[in-house]
């Protein structure tokens, strides 16, 4: 199963992600990304894969492993 | 009572590896810079070809004083912890971080000196609040800036093992006494308004300081009586360092939120923008003034909390939760502009 990764440090609050894959990512007040979580449905793959090459900041990654974000 | 009054070690013994990684796990010793993850298991995490123990004595909490009592008082016990730790990770360097211009440092260098050879150095980091955050740590000392970076991969991936100063210590008291002696006896430091004290970690925290009581410093929250008289230290959030309320808690945590808006490393926009939000919006709560403060708060509180590179926002947002449940009566009294409960409690 595939998921969207953002990495907080790279993100400009560009906004092309929420444009290009709105089911998906909403942008908060300060128009930073708010990724729906858990595992990306097939369909929405390849406009996801569309999202994350379009960042400028190449803040945005489609991941198909598992790897653990950082514990709360 | 052995982290403050033990002296330097004449014969500090090695247990094999192994040996020593078992008896840190069955102790159930767990940190004490305010993440408290089992030192067992972060023994065992530690991978990749080059290793190092990074010692944190940075202490970055305002409030907070056992690092340095601990440093100043038993600095051989920490080093012992430290030499102990690279034994078990199979590291043959180390360094020691403390804040720059420390007054610990001349006699840190003399009670290092005073070992011979250690591969153990002392090494001075940025004064700032985030600076000494595992992951900001790693970063400085890699010859970067002393600001948060991404995770994964952890330090520990990276061959790195990032422990608190006291964390060392109570590792090597473990390596001495053995897991049985120090579950049975085991002492922590703690801060509190009359000065560092050792106690059981069993201690209650309301036998320290009555509740309300601030838990943790800046990363830590707000518990009620209730909670503190239930709550021991050796459970509680964040590092040990209590504090009643300076007057109105709703004001107190906005001055705090206000701290630590302006301690953000400014990487990440949730945290960036959010806590000046947040902090605002407690201030206007704080001062009574009729208004959408507490509406705002409640909207933004769960947008803010993980989605930055560390904790530091989800700390801000624990913290401001916390206060808007233990001083509930003040934020209807504050909403309602019928004054402040403060203004008739007693503090202990």
């Amino acid at each position: 199963m595939s998921t969207l990764k953002l990495d907080p440090i790279a993100c400009r609050a560009h906004g092309l992600c929420a444009e290009l894959l709105p089911e998906a990512i909403d942008l908060d007040e300060w128009g930073y990304p708010l990724l729906r979580g858990g595992d990306l449905p097939a369909h929405l793959l390849p406009d996801a894969r569309r999202a994350a090459a379009a960042c400028p900041a190449l803040a945005l990654r489609v991941t198909s492993d598992v790897s653990r974000g950082r514990p709360g | 009572m052995r982290l403050l009054t033990d002296g330097p070690q004449t014969d500090l013994m090695f247990p094999d590896r192994v040996t020593l990684i078992q008896e840190v796990l069955a102790s159930g010793l767990r940190g004490r810079g305010g993440g408290r993850f089992p030192t067992g298991l972060k023994l065992q995490a530690v991978a990749g070809r080059k290793r190092l123990v990074v010692a944190n004595g940075c202490e970055g909490e305002p409030d907070s004083r056992k690092d340095h009592v601990l440093l100043s008082r038993s600095p051989h016990l920490v080093f012992d912890g430290i030499s102990l730790a690279c034994h078990a990770v199979g590291a043959t360097e180390a360094v020691l971080c403390v804040h720059e211009g420390s007054p610990l440092l001349p006699g840190l260098r003399y009670a290092l000196a005073s070992r011979g050879t250690t591969g153990i150095r002392v090494v001075e980091v940025p004064r700032r609040y985030v600076a000494s955050e595992e992951s900001a740590l790693v970063s400085f000392l890699g010859g970067g800036g002393a600001k948060p970076t991404v995770t994964p991969p952890r330090p520990t991936e990276r061959g790195m093992l990032v422990d608190n100063v006291e964390t060392l210590a109570q590792l090597a008291i473990v390596a001495r006494v053995g897991a049985r002696a120090f579950r049975d006896g085991e002492t922590m430091l703690v801060t509190v308004p009359s000065g560092v004290h050792e106690v059981p970690v069993t201690t209650r925290v309301a036998d320290l300081v009555a509740g309300p009581v601030l838990a943790g410093g800046c990363g830590g929250v707000w518990l009620s009586a209730a909670r503190a008289a239930d709550t021991a230290i050796g459970e509680a959030p964040g590092v040990a360092v209590l504090r009643a309320p300076r007057g109105c808690g709703l004001r107190d945590t906005a001055s705090i939120l206000a701290y630590l808006a302006a301690e953000s490393a400014r990487q990440c926009g949730p945290c960036m923008f959010g806590l000046p939000a947040i902090a605002a919006d407690f201030a206007e709560l704080a001062n009574g003034v009729a208004g959408q403060a507490l509406d705002r708060l409640r909207r933004r509180l769960p947008v803010i909390t993980g989605r930055g590179a560390c904790a530091h926002p989800d700390g801000a947002v624990r913290l401001a939760a916390s206060a808007l449940d233990v001083f509930a009566a003040d934020v209807t009294a504050h909403t309602t502009g019928a004054g402040c409960t403060s203004t008739t409690r007693r503090t202990a």
